[in-house]
């Protein structure tokens, strides 16, 4: 399930209103994709948002990691 | 820090998260803290379910009081029996004798399961009943306000030990390997994908199974250790955690503050509502 | 046939000389019960003992638990598992199950809770009967509650009380205490059982999808784990849904209101009595237990002696009997009350009627005698200036 396969195409979905901003996913991204956006959700959080798409190896720490199920990894 | 603040406007359609069905969402966001570790446990764990294919309707969620209780109490929509501080695994014992045909599963918290439920931990553990126990240890009574638990670490200063812990912290996942489980191990949230294989292990094995997460809780713990972003915690297990098989080789002291990580026992005993049922039979009729 | 049917009715229409303690689990057995969850406590231990032995004949399941925190937690998740489940302990252990009752009372899990009270606090004598947790069980445990609890006066009554406590625990969801004590858990009387058929079981009501579990009515059906309902029972306040709401004023005042009126609102149909009134009484023994027993012949002394005395058996303690009480207080002009405590119901009786009460307690391990009693009626008739023959 790990998906390794760089030639597909991926979506990050960040659900910005599940977010309650704790920065997990950005700082354990191992190839920094994420950062912390500017933009602040309606319960005064900071999501991340997604500012290294192409280096994105589908490895879904973030997923995994995140205690809210705010990040997911589509494939296309 | 952040000038120009954003307020969203009606959101771009998501693809829905695959793991959300699993989850009560209209309650959602969870009450959690921010970095709060019970999330990733319940991500996990819900991960471990998918990829197992359970029908949530044969499982059973029993759970106690405390921060941790509430990762599948409301949030995992199944059965769930929310019960009184430290009794789940005694009345998910109740609930697995009428019911083995359905996954029994306790989640709940150090101070729960280790501190004023211990003994059922131990009674469950030695009959070996079939049921899986996640103790999600975050080292304090959180919920509470940071008070200290019977796993705190020594010498770490919480909002009832201002000078310093000055007891030992219990190591459940070894004691509950010695009263008898069959299957044990110990992870936290930094290590997702290991925790997540060993969940679906423990919800396999027939009898006692008990996982140690340690588990961040950066709010009432970490504001007394100076580690208030889940980061640091998560981090701090990557740094200090230790495999079980480079543990053995390891001497005490060098042992000394580290998180041993690994399956710490696995074992065939006989089951506990088996043997039950095998009594049961000889008094059937025909 | 069922498994449990066939095993009973080995037992049918015969009459055995058994212990109170073992009658009352065969009620339970006769009741359907089909799980027990205990730990070892003298005077209680001979029901276990018997629940071990007939559980797995009648394909039910007994198990020992580590505590009576766990037996009583054991018992809970085996009701909403399908089971019907009872514990029975003594009073330091019934002082460890408060917390679970209150879980049982708020999460409507109907269940029975057999206390055979011996002598405490504490400790105390350990062995020795007393009638020291009647209050305790309608008030040990944390906030507003009712609660039903019976007491029986005699073996056969052990058995056919532990058949309607069952009953009265579904029929109202709720957990019902079977209040017996020392002396009748360990006294050996005839027992004679009925058939299968005879006895009358209440069956738990299950609910239609989609109907609320915990509200909607005063007594909402059950459902049951493993239906694919996704319930979810909590101690804490909910919902008519269940789902946890503990933050809305009105949301618990609803819930607790309507706990303790199901039970309050029915105390006419729960509360039972036996009476034994005579013309002419301007005494009334009021009595119930153990101690039922040389009161009753005390009282038949008295009136064989030429004194007119009512008598008058609570069976029901909880939800307390007051119109009986108050119908013996239009009658009398002073209510004797002997119990084996420092007078807790003669407590309760005052608050049902203006007339002098007289407690009369007896503690130590040891049970009124028929002349304590009759003293005690003989001399407030002589207060009262009534000849005596």
């Amino acid at each position: 399930m790990h998906l390794q396969d760089t030639k597909v195409q991926r979506m990050i979905e960040i659900n910005e209103e599940l977010c309650k901003g704790c920065d997990i996913c950005i700082d354990f991204c191992p190839l920094e994709v994420l950062a912390i956006s500017a933009s602040i959700n309606r319960r005064g959080y900071y999501p991340p948002e997604v500012v290294n798409e192409e280096k994105c190896i589908g490895c879904r720490l973030c997923e995994l990691v995140c205690p809210e199920f705010a990040i997911t990894i589509c494939n296309e | 820090m952040k000038d120009d603040v954003i307020i969203p406007g009606p959101e771009k359609r998501l693809k829905p998260h695959r793991l959300l069905k699993f989850l009560r969402q209209e309650i959602l966001p969870t009450t959690f803290c921010p970095g709060c570790g019970c999330g990733t446990v319940l991500n996990g764990f819900a991960q471990a379910v998918d990829e197992l294919g359970i029908d949530p309707k044969d499982m059973v969620f029993v759970t106690g009081i405390g921060c941790s209780s509430w990762i599948p109490s409301p949030y995992f929509k199944g059965d769930t029996l929310h019960t009184t501080h430290g009794r789940p695994i005694a009345f998910a014992t109740g609930v697995k004798i009428m019911r083995p045909d359905l996954k029994v599963v306790v989640i709940a918290g150090d101070g729960d399961i280790a501190g004023i439920g211990g003994n059922h931990l131990i009674h469950a553990a030695r009959r070996n009943i079939d049921m899986t126990v996640l103790m999600v240890n975050n080292w304090n009574y959180g919920m509470t306000g940071g008070q200290v638990s019977p796993t705190t670490p020594f010498g770490v200063p919480t909002t009832t030990t201002p000078y310093d812990n000055v007891e030992h912290p219990l190591e459940a996942a070894e004691l509950v390997a010695a009263a008898g489980a069959n299957y044990v191990s110990r992870w936290t949230t930094y290590h997702v994908f290991p925790l997540m294989e060993s969940i679906q292990k423990a919800l396999q094995v027939d009898g006692f199974s008990f996982i140690e997460i340690l588990s961040q809780c950066p709010v009432s713990y970490g504001k007394m250790v100076d580690m208030r972003k889940a980061s640091d915690f998560l981090k701090f297990y990557r740094d200090q955690s230790v495999r079980v098989h480079k543990a053995k080789a390891m001497s005490a002291e060098e042992l000394e503050g580290k998180i041993v990580v690994g399956k710490l026992m696995e074992r065939e005993r006989t089951e506990f509502t088996a043997s039950l049922r095998r009594i049961n039979e000889r008094f059937r009729k025909g | 046939m069922t498994q449990r049917q066939s095993r009973l009715k080995e037992f049918e229409n015969r009459t055995l000389f058994l212990l109170g303690d073992e009658a009352a689990a065969y009620g339970a057995l006769y009741a359907g019960c089909d799980f027990f969850a205990g730990y070892p406590i003298t005077p209680a231990s001979e029901i276990a003992e018997v629940m071990s032995r007939e559980l797995p004949r009648v394909d039910g399941y007994y198990v020992q638990m580590e505590d009576e925190l766990a037996s009583l937690s054991a018992v809970i998740g085996a009701v909403w598992a399908g089971g019907k489940a009872m514990t029975a302990t003594s009073g330091p252990g019934f002082s460890l199950m408060q917390e679970n009752i209150g879980y049982a009372v708020m999460t409507e899990t109907p269940c029975v809770i057999i206390d055979v009270q011996r002598s405490g606090p504490s400790t105390g004598q350990a062995t020795k009967p007393a009638q020291g947790d009647v209050l305790q069980a309608r008030w040990g445990t944390h906030g507003d509650h009712e609660i039903i609890a019976l007491a029986p006066s005699s073996v056969q009554e052990c058995f056919e009380l532990t058949v309607a406590s069952f009953n009265l625990a579904e029929q109202y969801r709720t957990p019902v205490i079977l209040l017996m004590d020392g002396e009748i858990g360990h006294l050996r009387e005839s027992v004679t059982f009925p058939t299968f058929d005879e006895v009358a079981r209440e069956e738990r009501r299950l609910a239609e999808p989609d109907t609320d579990l915990f509200g909607g009515e005063p007594i909402p059906p059950m459902s049951l784990f493993g239906e694919g309902r996704f319930i979810h029972v909590t101690g804490s306040t909910h919902k008519a849904s269940g789902m946890r709401d503990v933050q809305t004023q009105a949301v618990h005042e609803e819930l607790v209101t309507r706990l303790c009126q199901k039970i309050a609102d029915a105390r006419a149909e729960i509360a039972s009595v036996e009476q034994d009134l005579v013309d002419g009484a301007r005494i009334g023994v009021l009595t119930y237990g153990a101690t039922a027993r040389p009161a009753r012949g005390a009282v038949l002394e008295a009136r064989r002696m030429g004194c007119a005395v009512d008598f008058l058996r609570l069976i029901t303690i909880w939800p307390f009997p007051e119109e009986a009480v108050k119908r013996l207080a239009e009658r009398v002009e002073t209510i004797l009350v002997p119990e084996m405590n420092l007078g807790q119901i003669a407590r309760e009786v005052e608050r049902f009627t203006s007339l002098p009460i007289l407690p009369l307690p007896k503690i130590g391990g040891v049970a009124h005698t028929v002349d304590e009693i009759l003293e005690a009626i003989l001399s407030s008739s002589s207060e009262l200036g009534s000849a005596v023959g």
